[in-house]
């Protein structure tokens, strides 16, 4: 700086030593231009100085609070506070901090709001699909168009102690009428000791990998036959309560028990009536059923599952489970139903993934389920036992940036029973499906899924549905 | 046989007890908060980093492994700004760890009295992948650096009182060195100020703003969306008029398209890693210097 400053003034000073008569102005303009730049320059260089003062003692200003933090005289009414506050214990060891600013705009309203809608479109061989072939009530089910599934979601901080969420299913039938469903609406809890978490109201059980999951995070547009068979269009939810619990090994490890009411249609194997026949008289599996209240706990519908995690490699993650799903039956006394299920999910991504791609994903679950029927002496039906397996395996790959393709192999029967002449939850049923899907962007979807299949009910269907999503709102975070 | 029991015992009681000396563990969500993170704490800390060098921040993937770490953390420092937003709230919900609860000392938001740029004054997605709180890669300008630096200094003497002095004095070092390496800078960039950057992802904002490099020109036509031909044909029209010589390109992003738009153009790509972490530019600082000499020399070959 001095030295531009030495410069700056022999140059002047040999201007003036230098001045013609003639060109008299045209040197007091440039000397006038010089001496603003050197002007210019030392104003730049003292501003700075300041801005780099400024924000050293910023910086210094920021941390000077911590290390005299604690005085003696803080500690002590601390302390105080402390046993002031001792009932409720948890509450003594906040500290009062600047709310975090991370967000601050996003997190403006108490709740996160999103809105995502399924539009369906296809065709299939078959005249009404929704009678054998696509049971799942998210399941485009109808040839021509079809809207099985806009949901509004909830979710916020209920208080310090909670996080709430909501799922409200609003979907239109053939007629075009709109029906609506409280399909989720829980607590969570945020704060137990012990790396214990509660769950509680109406949820979806964790029962293996889908069940849980919502409709637009399926990488299918239907739901696989064997879950369909186990837990009926629905999927398993019901009210109740779940305690998790996060294993304190290395790996990922959690232990989950819900007990849950298990009655009605969303508990399908379950305390469920079935559907009325031609009389009015309601039916499971060919036999009457009559509303079983509960006798004692044992009459709950109990769900444990146990999952784990492994890094396989950098890029390569394996979850695991076994679950199960164990409770009475409406179709005589004292009759039960076991569900009891596996499932993996791996998932390889390069670390220099572009936004997700490429990506490749292998998820597979089997189940089995053993229904104790009762006998039905006006049919007449024997007491029976209906034992039902099958699985689904799914490779996905998401070979470039926002395209995915993807093969399903469905497989589910079961063992020969008195009554299964017409019922399309049993028997033995495969299907295929390749898909292919297109994400313009992470709230937008379009997918096309053919679907070949195979049962002993309707021989052979073929079927092309396509799928149009779209999400409003909140920026929903992606589970594992 | 009762004192013998008592003896077993005591081995078992001292493990299951938390030593005086034991390590801060503290998790970062991206490359740039753990290298800031590891000159703050230095030996006092364990880290962890969840997102890798090479990654894409927006699209890192909610392991079940990373719960776990989460669980055990005693800090969490995230960028905030919503970069995270697609990834860590469900792994907060698992991790159950008290600790990391908004406004406890373990939890550190970045981005906390950082002046973001680019706050946007209506949310439209129709303008593609826009934070609602401002850019979030705020961390490309080396003065937002002392900032984060002195938050994870104050939580970290607030968890460890007796090595408070350590991260004031790791605080002063790094803040020192941070100095004399931003007066080498610019000294270095002075030559090129007002020049122009093109960039593939609007990632490099802040490092243009600290620098005097102007950046309104991206391969992408909007945040998060991929490049179009149309677009890139606007983009090397407007590189050829105002004699745009420097691309820049990340890890995760396609360098072929880079490479195109450089070879219409007479242009250098620049492979700017997105985070501190590769071969020799393992410390923030080390990050810094290797981006802006990169660019320079960029500068000076396309002169």
């Amino acid at each position: 700086m001095n030295f531009r400053i030495i410069i700056t003034s022999a140059s002047v000073l040999m201007f003036t030593a230098s001045a013609w008569p003639a060109e008299d102005q045209v040197q007091q303009l440039q000397l006038q231009l010089i001496q603003l730049q050197a002007d210019f320059e030392k104003t730049r260089h003292l501003q700075q100085q300041q801005i780099d003062a400024i924000t050293q003692k910023l910086a210094a200003l920021s941390v000077a609070p911590a290390a005299p933090a604690r005085t003696d005289e803080q500690q002590k009414l601390e302390q105080e506070l402390a046993t002031a506050l001792e009932p409720p214990a948890a509450a003594s060891r906040n500290t009062p901090v600047a709310p975090s600013a991370g967000g601050a705009k996003a997190g403006s309203s108490y709740m996160n709001l999103s809105f995502g809608t399924l539009i369906d479109a296809g065709w299939s061989s078959v005249t009404d699909p929704s009678a054998q072939l696509q049971l799942g009530d998210h399941d485009p089910s109808k040839r021509g168009f079809l809207l099985r599934n806009a949901e509004i979601s909830l979710d916020g901080a209920i208080d310090p102690y909670f996080k709430g969420f909501a799922n409200i299913v609003l979907k239109l039938d053939k007629n075009n009428a709109t029906d609506i469903e409280l399909e989720e609406s829980y607590l969570q809890s945020t704060a137990l000791p012990a790396n214990l978490q509660l769950k509680a109201g109406q949820y979806f059980a964790s029962f293996g990998r889908q069940n849980a999951q919502h409709p637009h995070a399926w990488s299918f547009v239907d739901q696989p036959l064997i879950l369909g068979r186990a837990f009926g269009p629905d999927g398993l939810r019901s009210l109740g309560a779940q305690l998790s619990w996060l294993a304190p090994t290395p790996f990922y490890t959690e232990l989950f028990l819900s007990i849950l009411d298990g009655q009605g249609g969303t508990a399908f194997s379950f305390r469920n009536l079935g559907e009325p026949d031609a009389a009015g008289i309601n039916r499971y599996a060919g036999r009457a059923t009559s509303d079983r209240t509960l006798r004692g706990p044992q009459d709950l519908l109990f769900v444990p599952r146990l999952a784990s995690s492994f890094e396989l490699s950098d890029s390569q993650t394996l979850l695991a489970g076994v679950s199960a799903a164990i409770g009475p039956n409406d179709t005589g006394p004292h009759r039960r139903t076991e569900v009891y299920g596996v499932d993996f999910f791996w998932k390889w991504k390069p670390a220099d993934a572009a936004q997700g791609f490429p990506c490749l994903t292998w998820q597979t679950e089997a189940l089995y389920r053993r229904f104790e029927a009762a006998g039905d002496p006006i049919v007449p039906l024997p007491a029976e036992v209906l034992r039902d397996y099958g699985y689904y395996s799914q490779l996905v790959w998401g070979f470039v940036p926002r395209w995915n393709a993807g093969l399903r192999v469905d497989y589910a029967s079961g063992n020969t029973a008195a009554a299964e002449a017409g019922d399309p939850y049993r028997g033995q049923r495969y299907r295929f499906s390749p898909e292919l899907t297109f994400l313009p962007s992470e709230f937008s979807k379009i997918r096309l899924q053919y679907n070949y299949d195979h049962g002993d009910l309707f021989g052979n269907a073929h079927s092309v549905w396509m799928r149009l999503e779209f999400g409003l709102g909140a920026h929903a975070a992606h589970k594992y | 046989m009762k004192i013998s029991h008592g003896l077993l015992l005591l081995p078992l009681l001292a493990s299951l007890a938390v030593p005086a000396w034991a390590k801060i563990n503290v998790v970062a969500t991206t490359p740039d908060l753990g290298a800031i993170a590891r000159v703050i704490g230095g030996d006092q800390i364990e880290l962890t980093t969840l997102a890798k060098p090479g990654e894409d921040p927006h699209f890192v993937d909610a392991k079940p492994s990373f719960m776990v770490k989460l669980n055990h953390a005693d800090v969490l420092i995230e960028g905030g700004a919503e970069l995270e937003a697609g990834w860590l709230t469900p792994l907060l919900e698992g991790a159950r760890n008290p600790k990391l609860e908004a406004g406890k000392p373990g939890r550190i938001a970045g981005a906390e009295g950082v002046h973001l740029l680019e706050v946007p004054s209506a949310l439209d997605r129709s303008q593609g992948d826009i934070h609602a709180s401002g850019n979030p890669h705020y961390l490309t300008d080396p003065l937002n650096a002392k900032i984060v630096a002195a938050h994870i200094a104050r939580a970290l003497a607030e968890l460890d009182a007796k090595s408070a002095g350590v991260f004031q004095a790791n605080l002063k070092n790094f803040n020192n060195e941070l100095e004399a390496k931003l007066a080498e800078w610019s000294k270095l960039v002075a030559p090129y100020a007002g020049r122009q950057l093109v960039t593939y992802h609007n990632y490099w904002i802040y490092f243009g703003h600290s620098f005097g490099w102007p950046m309104e020109l991206f391969l992408e036509p909007k945040p998060g969306i991929p490049p179009t031909p149309a677009h890139l044909a606007a983009v090397i029209g407007k590189m050829k008029s105002g004699n745009l010589k420097l691309v820049t390109v990340q890890p995760y992003q396609n360098r072929k398209t880079a490479e195109t738009v450089a070879s219409h153009t007479g242009a250098v790509v620049l492979d700017f890693p997105s985070f501190p972490g590769g071969k020799g530019t393992e410390g923030y600082l080390e990050w810094m210097d290797f981006l802006v000499k990169s660019t320079v020399a960029g500068f000076e070959k396309t002169r």
